[in-house]
């Protein structure tokens, strides 16, 4: 079978059964990818995983496209990316077609009534755990609080805030924080 | 006209959408409720419950999602719309092609030097606030309702966000049987 279209199946059907988001597809995909074809290593995975988080786009997609591209370069991570995309792609739009036809109905915005207050709540939740993940300390928690009031309150756009985030840790990183050593430094 | 600053704006997001599909989220919700007034934070929100509920990555389902509703709510036709969703789900997928090669071809050792960890630990904390941000941007009326509209429907909402903050977070219950239930109560108290 065509590699393409072989590793576009995996990942098309990786799509399909993962609710949750892209963690959620991670357990698939090593079973798939790692297990069954070999197509990369164990350690190469969790490198790629490690890569991938940090890195900005949809997690699901970048883990897609960096195990396309080791099997075929360009047209495999075109490939490989697509399968993944494409199942949410058609579900949801399926979805958007039809939902407009039901949000008037009054049980289903009696629903979603309840349902708005909830999402809200999950987007708070997030928050907190990786709050906590960042490891935040009486040094570094100033830096969400103020990002987020400068987004809420000024309007500031967020991708301003990640660069300059970004700018900021490279800065501190190089002229003033030593992680091997934890003294002060200055220079490399 | 807006099929370009649907394409601009889902690259951008594609380009900074750090902290996975939250994270993206406080990026999307920002362009295309605040900024460009494509969608209203009730819209985002059901987008959000949406993408949470069907299978896929959730910074996909509500690209989908908001570009076929943001055109639709221009006052386009449907097969335009449906063009929408395409344009922003392709524009959100196009960085992160074209990052993952650049890293795959050359700067897979570079992933592990100090100035690139520097980098992401100066993202981290930002991302948390980012989330904060998004978190009280849709603390809306349309998400809510206000004491002075309807009470009732009000403190049922505080009450609904303080019990899935809860049962999420303390409880660990699955954010999809969450939002199931929240449904079940909206459903039964604010008919």
């Amino acid at each position: 079978m065509n590699i393409y279209w072989e590793s576009f199946k995996i990942f098309f059907k990786i799509g399909i059964f993962t609710l949750g988001g892209g963690y959620a597809m991670i357990p698939l995909i090593e079973e798939e990818v790692v297990n069954k074809k070999r197509w990369v290593s164990k350690d190469e995975m969790l490198d790629l995983i490690a890569i991938a988080q940090s890195c900005p786009g949809v997690f699901a997609i970048n883990i897609a496209i960096f195990i396309g591209y080791k099997l075929k370069k360009e047209r495999g991570a075109i490939a490989t990316a697509a399968g993944t995309a494409l199942p949410s792609f058609l579900i949801i739009l399926a979805i958007a077609m039809f939902f407009s036809q039901f949000k008037d109905n009054p049980i289903v915005a009696a629903m979603f009534r309840g349902i708005r207050p909830a999402v809200v709540a999950l987007i708070a939740v997030p928050t907190f755990n990786l709050g906590k993940r960042a490891e935040l300390n009486k040094w570094t928690i100033w830096i969400p609080i103020v990002s987020a009031l400068l987004i809420w309150l000024l309007g500031v756009s967020p991708i301003w805030i990640i660069i300059a985030a970004g700018i900021g840790g490279y800065l501190y990183g190089r002229f003033v924080y030593d992680e091997n050593n934890g003294k002060e430094v200055t220079g490399v | 006209m807006i099929f370009f600053w649907l394409f601009v704006t889902f690259f951008e997001i594609g380009v900074f959408g750090f902290g996975g599909g939250y994270g993206m989220l406080s990026l999307i919700q920002n362009e295309t409720v605040e900024h460009w007034h494509w969608l209203s934070s009730s819209e985002f929100t059901d987008i959000v419950a949406i993408s949470q509920m069907t299978p896929g990555p959730i910074g996909i389902n509500s690209a989908t999602y908001c570009g076929y509703t943001a055109v639709k709510n221009a006052g386009f036709s449907m097969p335009m719309a449906v063009l929408g969703s395409a344009t922003a789900t392709f524009a959100l997928v196009l960085p992160s092609l074209i990052l993952m090669i650049i890293i795959s071809k050359m700067f897979m050792r570079y992933m592990h030097t100090r100035s690139v960890t520097s980098v992401f630990q100066g993202l981290r904390p930002a991302v948390v606030g980012l989330l904060a941000a998004a978190t009280l941007l849709l603390c809306t009326r349309e998400n809510f309702s206000t004491p002075t509209e309807n009470l009732w429907q009000f403190c049922i909402s505080c009450l609904l966000f303080a019990a899935s903050f809860y049962g999420v977070k303390v409880v660990k219950i699955n954010p999809i049987r969450m939002i199931i239930y929240s449904a079940i109560a909206g459903l039964v108290l604010l008919y």
